[in-house]
């Protein structure tokens, strides 16, 4: 079964960072199922919904390295489980 | 599947409209603990807090984590102490005793508060209620996370204008033992009328007899989710105000539902109840004044703000109330003036007195809470104040509540500050004429007519 997850992304654009992003989600065996990417005043925002099922990483551990990562790259990058959005927005 | 926009409403609530968890609170049974051995009792209820709540902490930081949402709070609450106390405790140093050993048992867990320091004195006091009140303010003084509250009336059995007395000396004691602190232990004790059983905030929650052995109750926030919700809508009409607050609060509920239920299923212990409460904070942009204000009041305490607190109330439940299977506590609108920014600026500027929060607890949840006057205010005063709002949930049917700090050394025009999410309280006047003669009256207050449905 999916388990799904969000990804959300803000920061000052510059390269590389979906690659940054998506190039650890394939070493972990998390797959991307959906996108949706801006850039406003040259801010970037984006969010990714994923599907966690595959991976054998810890789901903290996952949360830990997306912020390590964001650390790098200079954005900020939270993953969250998808329950807490679908609980919110269907009955 | 979800949509974007949707997870950017979710994520706009929490980041910048200070949607959180505010609590959750592990209702714990102590009644197996007893002992009449009083070391025996201390082992056996610092031993039963730290077992069942050992994974409390660890729980509520990985939910944070997972959900992206901030827990502000995890809590405990127990037994009324003086149920619990009775057979070994003989007066009230015993009752410290137990008082000091839930303080190292919150510390040792990590836990923000552990409320049930408390007696249920509606109809009339045992000696064991009597020794546990009157140990109140040296507890309270010794302790750090221990909350202490006392019922003292309700709709069912009328007021006992005893402990009513009682109370108004109990929270003088208890100001003039933290005086160095402005009175902080007065911010840790409430008195009750109607309390409920299974009300997670502090500084009211205890853990009703009528409970099971171990509960998990969740208390929601989120003023600054409804301001929001309200922006851009000055001329929209009271049909359309009402179904953004009932929808805004359905959004919020929810949430505090999912994480009452996940906490329970990896705790292992079975969910209680969701608290519907607004409560606010000292941060900008988390206060219920600011809500009414935006409803269309210039500053909270002009003539309509009691309609429309009652309206933002009534709709908070309406919303909440099909958005958890179960609702208790105290579920409602807090109006704390000292955690409240907007309440603080309001009494500053001569727009909000003690008598209009009295009105205004007619219509939305609890009392005159975290409301800072003199230190040199009577005892009688403060129990003549107790008896106003106890008269109020008699009457009404509904839980009404007085956490009044009277701070030691300061006056009209200073300001108490008690930090954290506590807050600063400006100090207000209070009335000066006395009720001495009123309070000094002995015995009850009848139960009114309307309680007799059978």
């Amino acid at each position: 079964m999916m388990e799904k997850a969000i990804i959300t992304v803000l920061g000052k654009d510059k390269i590389g960072i979906i690659a940054a992003i998506c190039n650890y989600l394939a070493d972990s065996d998390i797959n991307v199922l959906d996108i949706s990417q801006t850039i406003l005043d040259e801010y970037f925002n984006m969010i990714m919904i994923v599907d966690l099922e595959s991976t054998t990483c810890d789901f903290k551990d996952i949360s830990i390295n997306l912020e390590q990562i964001g650390k790098k790259i200079g954005v900020i990058i939270k993953i969250q489980k998808e329950e807490i959005f679908t609980n919110m927005h269907r009955i | 599947m979800i949509n974007f926009h949707e997870i950017n409403e979710t994520n706009q609530m929490i980041a910048n409209e200070n949607l959180d968890i505010r609590t959750i609170t592990l209702g714990l049974n102590l009644l197996d603990c007893i002992d009449n051995n009083l070391k025996k009792l201390n082992e056996n209820i610092y031993k039963k807090v730290t077992d069942t709540a050992k994974d409390l902490v660890k729980t509520g930081k990985a939910l944070e984590r997972e959900y992206g949402i901030p827990i502000v709070n995890k809590r405990i609450s127990v037994t009324p102490i003086s149920i619990i106390g009775g057979s070994a405790c003989h007066n009230p140093d015993g009752f410290i005793s137990i008082a000091k050993t839930l303080d190292k048992a919150a510390k040792d867990l990590g836990i923000d508060f552990i409320g049930g320091y408390s007696a249920l004195v509606s109809k009339g006091m045992t000696k064991a209620d009597e020794n546990l009140i009157l140990s109140i303010p040296e507890a309270l003084a010794q302790t750090d996370f221990v909350c202490s509250s006392v019922n003292v009336g309700s709709t069912k059995t009328g007021l006992n204008m005893d402990a009513v007395k009682l109370m108004g000396k109990i929270i003088k004691e208890t100001s003039y033992k933290t005086k160095e602190r402005d009175s902080i232990g007065c911010a840790k004790l409430v008195v009750f009328c109607n309390a409920p059983d299974d009300n997670p905030f502090m500084a009211g929650a205890f853990h009703g007899v009528t409970e099971p052995d171990a509960v998990i109750n969740v208390g929601i926030s989120g003023p600054g989710t409804v301001k929001s919700a309200l922006e851009n809508h000055e001329n929209t009409n009271f049909e359309e105000i009402c179904e953004i607050i009932k929808k805004t609060s359905f959004k919020i509920t929810r949430v505090g539902q999912m994480i009452a239920k996940e906490a329970s299923k990896r705790m292992n212990i079975p969910f209680g109840i969701v608290d519907l409460s607004l409560a606010p904070t000292p941060q900008k942009n988390d206060s219920v004044a600011e809500i009414l204000e935006k409803m269309g009041l210039e500053m909270v305490g002009a003539p309509g703000t009691t309609a429309a607190l009652a309206i933002l109330n009534d709709q908070v439940k309406k919303g909440g109330i099909m958005a958890a299977s179960y609702v208790g506590g105290l579920s409602g609108a807090f109006i704390p003036v000292s955690e409240d920014r907007g309440m603080i600026e309001a009494v500053n500027e001569g727009s909000l007195n003690i008598e209009k929060l009295e009105a205004m607890t007619c219509v939305c949840s609890v009392g005159l809470d975290m409301i800072a006057v003199p230190g040199d205010i009577p005892a009688s005063t403060i129990s003549g104040i107790i008896a106003d709002e106890a008269a109020i949930g008699m009457i009404n049917q509904k839980t009404t509540a007085v956490r009044i700090i009277p701070v030691h050394g300061k006056s009209v025009g200073d300001t108490a500050h008690f930090g954290g999410l506590l807050g600063q309280a400006p100090i207000m006047e209070v009335n000066k004429h006395s009720c001495e003669t009123f309070i000094n009256r002995s015995g009850r207050i009848p139960a009114p007519v309307h309680s007799f449905k059978n």
